[in-house]
């Protein structure tokens, strides 16, 4: 096992150095011995495992298949067409409006991304450096908003939004996305910045450099994992986002990419083909971001519960 | 293993002679003097705004009359709460939302422990397997959601494929149009999205076991199942609990899933509260408020369970 020991202490705020190390040498090999015989229960395990991960796939690979089909093998009984139709892939853009909403999904996520980071960051660090009345309330609010899904909003949200007369406004789906990714940016970036002693700071202060200047040219290069996973993490769950879509924009050029897919269903003949070529694009780059930040997640996700 | 707000610097400091309860940075002229409003206050902002006014406002709403346009025609007292408990269909949803949360978190959980187990084995591939587990994680809930209905279609889903050249059905079902078999389905969508990350805990939370507990289970001369019973699962408790309330809270709010597949039908045959609560919203607001309400204390008992469990007031 290539980090076990690196990864175990990775929980925020425990052992920081740790989840340091784990961050920048994820791939470290392990030192095998150098003749590695297969016991008979390895190979089961292995062959398992490998099954396992199939299947964890195979879903994914039917959508890349079905966005490959020419139309007219669409309703085909058959696990592979004939020919690949990878034109799909351009003319799903030409042929439908889901161009928009890949353009409106670009601008939410992008957008509650920076509103995030702008937002959490400051806090974070004032957290993981100071002691101050209503720390523990602050902290606790935060980790309450992570608990509280939009979908149990929902109602409130619509509400809200039509009184200010901000439905179908690119705002306030960036707004949305940002205050429920809120949580977990601020509980990890705290716990990153927290591990970064202070003491590297005031050296750098002694040698002339401002407070903001050390913050920047120290503490933030360091606590980079951490913002790298909050960045990444709040684009994909902004990316990924339905719900609020679904009910805060209902004109169709104004909807995410998940809102628009999901409208293709209603249509009298789904192109599936279409749907699934516009779903491709949408999956694989969330996946392959997904897999950079994957040790980091579950400590943001249980924030610091589970080390 | 209790949760843990991170690090404050007073305990940091207290090593260095210095007092708890206050700031370690005395020197700092900026950072003490302006305190912490200027640095938190945009937080605490935006979660008012969007988190807090909408509880407040959803609570108002479902003792308001509203117009189908979203005119407000004075209040409404509690009918519709009397309305909502009324709804023929409100009983056996309540009864499927409660169902639906109980059998997906179960067999999430438990396959979890056996993916965990399995995963944290030493075998060739392993980095590849397990990123392999994410996939479900990182794509959009939705988007795998359609994934399974296309193939689940009935005339070219391949999942009727292959269970017709397997034999297991004669000709292909349509298997999301009534409730009995599109329940399944979905329940198996659901566990197959809250598998990884329920894994992945699981994982971090066997990590934390040290080795050397195994290698004295080991001279004692106890069996691997003793081991597991005796030592594995105890120790992953802390890690099984918080992945349980975090399941339970995803799985009760699982909307899109739902919504995807059947949107809660045929009729409301398919429908948790949350998808109900959806469907209430086209017809009377007011009323779907009131659904969000019963849903938002669910939610919030749920909350409290997590903060318990996770023992959120021990340290600090």
């Amino acid at each position: 096992m290539a980090t076990a020991t690196q990864t175990a202490g990775a929980g925020p705020g425990r052992d920081p150095e740790s989840a340091e190390r784990g961050a920048a040498a994820p791939a470290r090999p392990t030192a095998r011995p150098p003749k590695r015989t297969f016991r008979p229960r390895t190979l089961v395990i292995t062959a398992v495992a490998w099954l396992l991960a199939a299947l964890f796939l195979a879903p994914y690979l039917e959508m890349i298949v079905t966005a490959l089909r020419p139309a007219d093998e669409l309703r085909d009984r058959t696990y592979l067409p004939d020919t690949l139709n990878w034109s799909n892939f351009i003319d799903v853009w030409k042929e439908s409006s889901l161009g928009d909403n890949l353009q409106v999904t670009l601008l939410i996520s992008g957008g509650a991304t920076i509103l995030v980071l702008l937002v959490s960051l400051p806090a974070a660090y004032y957290t993981a450096r100071m002691r101050f009345k209503g720390r523990k309330w602050f902290l606790l609010l935060v980790l309450v908003t992570q608990m509280f899904q939009p979908t149990a909003l929902l109602v409130g949200l619509y509400r809200e939004f039509h009184q200010l007369e901000m439905l179908n406004s690119i705002w306030t789906l960036i707004l949305t996305n940002a205050a429920f990714n809120l949580a977990f940016a601020v509980w990890i970036l705290t716990a990153y910045i927290g591990s970064i002693p202070p003491e590297l700071e005031e050296a750098a202060m002694v040698d002339g450099t401002s407070r903001f200047g050390a913050m920047i040219k120290v503490t933030l290069p360091l606590a980079l994992p951490g913002v790298v996973t909050a960045v990444i993490f709040t684009f994909i769950t902004s990316w990924n986002e339905f719900v609020m879509g679904l009910t805060l924009s209902t004109e169709p050029d104004k909807q995410p990419l998940t809102v628009g897919i999901n409208n293709f269903i209603g249509a009298y003949t789904v192109q599936w083909n279409y749907l699934f070529a516009a779903s491709v694009v949408a999956i694989i780059p969330v996946i392959v971001l997904f897999a950079f930040i994957e040790r980091h997640v579950v400590s943001g996700l249980t924030a610091g519960s589970v080390k | 293993m209790s949760l843990k707000a991170p690090p404050s610097p007073a305990r940091r400091s207290r090593g260095r002679g210095g007092q708890s309860g206050r700031p370690v940075r005395r020197t700092s002229g900026g950072l003490a003097r302006l305190g912490p409003l200027p640095w938190i206050a945009p937080v605490v902002l935006l979660i008012l705004a969007v988190v807090v006014w909408p509880v407040i406002e959803l609570i108002r709403t479902s003792f308001l009359n509203i117009s189908i346009a979203g005119i407000v025609r004075g209040s409404a007292g509690t009918d519709k709460y009397k309305k909502l408990f009324d709804e023929t269909d409100f009983g056996h949803v309540l009864l499927w939302t409660v169902l639906w949360t109980v059998v997906v978190v179960g067999v999430t959980m438990l396959l979890s422990l056996c993916l965990a187990q399995l995963f944290n084995q030493n075998f060739p591939g392993r980095r590849v397997t397990r990123w392999a587990l994410i996939a479900p994680w990182a794509a959009s809930v939705l988007m795998t959601a359609i994934g399974f209905k296309w193939m689940l279609n009935r005339t070219a889903g391949v999942l009727n494929t292959v269970m017709i050249d397997l034999g297991i059905i004669d000709s292909s079902k349509d298997w999301l149009g009534s409730a009995g078999t599109a329940w399944p389905w979905m329940m198996f969508v659901a566990v197959f999205v809250s598998l990884p990350f329920t894994t992945y805990t699981l994982l971090a939370g066997l990590q934390t076991i040290p080795a050397d507990v195994y290698e004295a289970a080991r001279i004692d001369g106890a069996g691997s199942w003793q081991t597991y019973k005796g030592i594995t699962l105890p120790l992953l408790r802390p890690a099984f609990l918080v992945g349980v309330v975090i399941n339970l809270i995803n799985v009760f709010n699982s909307f899109p899933i739902i919504w995807a597949m059947t949107q809660g039908g045929p009729g409301s045959d398919t429908a948790t509260t949350t998808v109900f609560m959806y469907k209430l919203k086209e017809t009377d607001i007011a009323e779907s408020a009131a659904m969000s309400v019963v849903n938002f204390a669910m939610v919030v008992v749920l909350v409290l369970i997590f903060l318990k469990v996770s023992r959120w007031n021990e340290e600090d």
